[in-house]
């Protein structure tokens, strides 16, 4: 029975036919339905935001202050709060993503009780709503046992340990491409093991953590709900100085100006989101050139 | 690879044959210093785990607090939310039927969609078309929640939401165009994570198919779908949790009130957005509304938790079948 069905071409196309083939083109709609989905909403909120926001985005609405009244609003200062919050956050949460990876893919053996017990914490963690991190900084960096109030270190510290998980995971995967080959030749050669990691592992792994890293960094950036619960939803009319200083972030003020009820700030917070993209953009382009510029196959 | 380099190290040996070969008291200086680096990188590792339990201690003792003073019927036994009023109301419902509604919402939109693209990236897309559909995904994941929360109010809301829906009118909050935006936001998620599973099947099963002269659309429904499914499943999973805790969206497009119904075309609060919007108002440390936060809190980390542990044994279970 196999064999002229198989033997035969013509014989394969006309079991295509009928009920088969209006199934398959059906079928094909509903997919390019799903593509034009994705495709037309993300055109749709870009060009929508464009449109809507590009006559606000003008010097005075950049060095500008947040302001209640629409016409002087600006985002000067959440532009820079935005910069104190996020590189001391990237730098921190990097320093310890890339410890932990180390740990994890030098220091401990696959699949030992210590490591399964620190993945399942990363995973946890990795899975935790941003919301709860914001509880977490309430109740423990904001008040509690630090009380750092509504600062931009507390902002700092919180969205630290937000992108931690991504951070590491972005780490491990990039010390993990490094080839075997590479440690044992330095081995061979009478470095220690730390020296192997610092001088050879760690160098080698640089554009694999760089690019997750920075994408960790965007997503510091654009995060709003945790920030919510810790008092940067304000009108902040000065730029921080310090980590014990009062501070709002961009996307803190485009949820401000959207929830105002006069429709001339939703100009404001369009113009505001153009902004944040173009930060992103520019991040994930950095990511992107990182990325390419090392490709080296091993 | 990496277990290769992993066996038992530092100390003296074959792996470092140099130490071995320096003057005893530098070799000892040598070893110290190697052994500090390891304790140093434990305690840094540990941070990971220290977080994990903070997030966790810190919802604990104002939760049971709050339970002191708000007795556990009440919390779940009405449904009547207003904890930030006089006389307050402590029935979650309406919070778990808000939770509950945009989640069903985002999730119609969000796997159908997401599975038809990896469906579509797994078996049709020409490498051209791939190159344009990966970053328009990957630019779709990056957009921040505000973002959406604001194209939701503003866009969604008015065209979409207010237009499409058949029953009774849609007001200016609404939960169906909060779902339609979160389910937007999780789909390059589900995209990924299906994509994942689909492309980890032994080519020899979808050869095997096509050899047997299956169309395409067979492949996908038949030999793809049910090999890669539980990996589908997990992926849904995830993304669905991560539906459950999106906060900024839902608090933009679907306002603050806490309403008990099911009509996707009212406002609703969900358990995220109304810890957003408790946040908002800076509630005196010791009161029964600040300890509101936290019991709701410790109910969205107790869901998203067992959802993504499902996930886990999902994935973990579907590996040992093809390995």
């Amino acid at each position: 029975m196999t064999v002229h069905m198989v033997s035969d071409p013509t014989t394969l196309a006309s079991t295509v036919s009928g009920g088969r083939k209006s199934r398959d083109v059906i079928f094909l709609i509903g997919l390019w339905v799903a593509m034009l989905l994705c495709t037309a909403t993300l055109l749709t909120l870009l060009v929508d935001t464009f449109v809507t926001g590009r006559s606000k985005l003008t010097w005075a609405f950049l060095s500008g202050h947040p302001d209640p009244f629409p016409e002087d609003a600006g985002i000067q200062s959440a532009i820079l709060g935005s910069l104190w919050v996020v590189i001391p956050s990237g730098l921190g949460a990097l320093f310890v993503a890339i410890c932990t990876a180390i740990y994890l893919e030098e220091y401990t053996r696959t699949d030992s009780r210590i490591q399964k017990f620190i993945n399942l914490n990363i995973q946890t963690l990795a899975g935790v709503p941003s919301v709860v991190f914001g509880i977490l900084g309430l109740a423990f960096v904001a008040r509690g046992p630090l009380s750092w109030g509504f600062t931009v270190g507390t902002a700092a510290m919180v969205l630290g340990m937000m992108i931690l998980p991504v951070m590491i995971v972005a780490a491990r995967e990039a010390i993990r491409a490094v080839p075997s080959s590479l440690r044992e030749g330095s081995m061979a050669l009478g470095a220690t093991k730390w020296q192997t990691i610092r001088r050879q592992v760690v160098p080698a792994a640089v554009p694999g953590i760089a690019t997750g890293s920075i994408l960790g960094v965007s997503r510091a950036l654009g995060e709003s709900a945790p920030l919510i619960m810790l008092g940067a939803l304000a009108y902040v009319t000065f730029n921080p100085s310090g980590f014990g200083d009062y501070y709002t972030v961009i996307p803190l003020m485009i949820f401000k100006y959207a929830t105002e009820a006069q429709t001339e700030f939703q100009v404001s917070a369009a113009a505001a989101i153009i902004v944040l993209l173009v930060m992103m953009f520019a991040l994930n382009f950095l990511a992107i050139v990182i990325r390419d510029r090392s490709r080296k196959a091993w | 690879m990496a277990s290769t380099f992993t066996t038992e190290p530092t100390e003296s040996g074959p792996l470092s044959p140099l130490v071995d070969l320096l003057p005893s008291g530098q070799k000892r200086r040598q070893q110290t210093y190697e052994r500090i680096i390891r304790v140093v990188l434990t305690m840094v590792a540990s941070v990971a785990v220290v977080i994990t339990l903070g997030v966790v201690a810190s919802l604990v003792q104002p939760t049971y607090q709050f339970f002191q003073e708000v007795p556990f019927g009440d919390f779940f036994g009405s449904t009547k939310w207003y904890p930030l009023f006089d006389p307050p109301g402590f029935g979650v419902w309406p919070l778990v039927v808000g939770t509950f509604m945009v989640m069903v919402i985002a999730t119609l939109v969000a796997v159908p969609g997401g599975l038809a693209t990896a469906f579509f990236l797994n078996q049709y897309a020409s490498d051209r078309t791939r190159r344009y559909l990966k970053p328009i995904l990957e630019i779709l994941a990056g957009i921040p929640t505000v973002v959406f929360g604001f194209f939701a109010v503003t866009f969604v809301s008015p065209n979409v939401a207010q237009k499409i829906w058949p029953v009774g009118e849609v007001g200016f909050y609404n939960a169906l165009s909060a779902g339609l935006v979160v389910g937007i936001m999780i789909l390059p998620m589900m995209t990924t994570l299906a994509e994942d599973a689909m492309a980890s099947i032994p080519r020899s099963l979808v050869e095997g198919a096509y050899a047997l002269g299956a169309t395409r659309r067979e492949v996908c429904t038949t030999v793809i779908f049910q090999a890669a499914l539980s990996g589908i499943i997990a992926g849904a999973v995830i993304a669905i949790s991560r539906a459950i805790g999106e906060t900024t969206i839902v608090l933009l497009a679907s306002g603050s009130n806490a309403e008990f119904t099911f009509n996707p075309g009212q406002a609703m609060q969900t358990l995220a957005s109304f810890i957003g919007f408790a946040g908002i108002g800076d509630q005196p440390t010791d009161s029964t509304g600040y300890r509101t936060i936290f019991a709701v809190g410790s109910l969205l980390f107790i869901v998203t938790f067992v959802l993504n542990m499902v996930s886990i044994r999902i994935v973990r279970k579907f590996r040992e079948v093809y390995e």
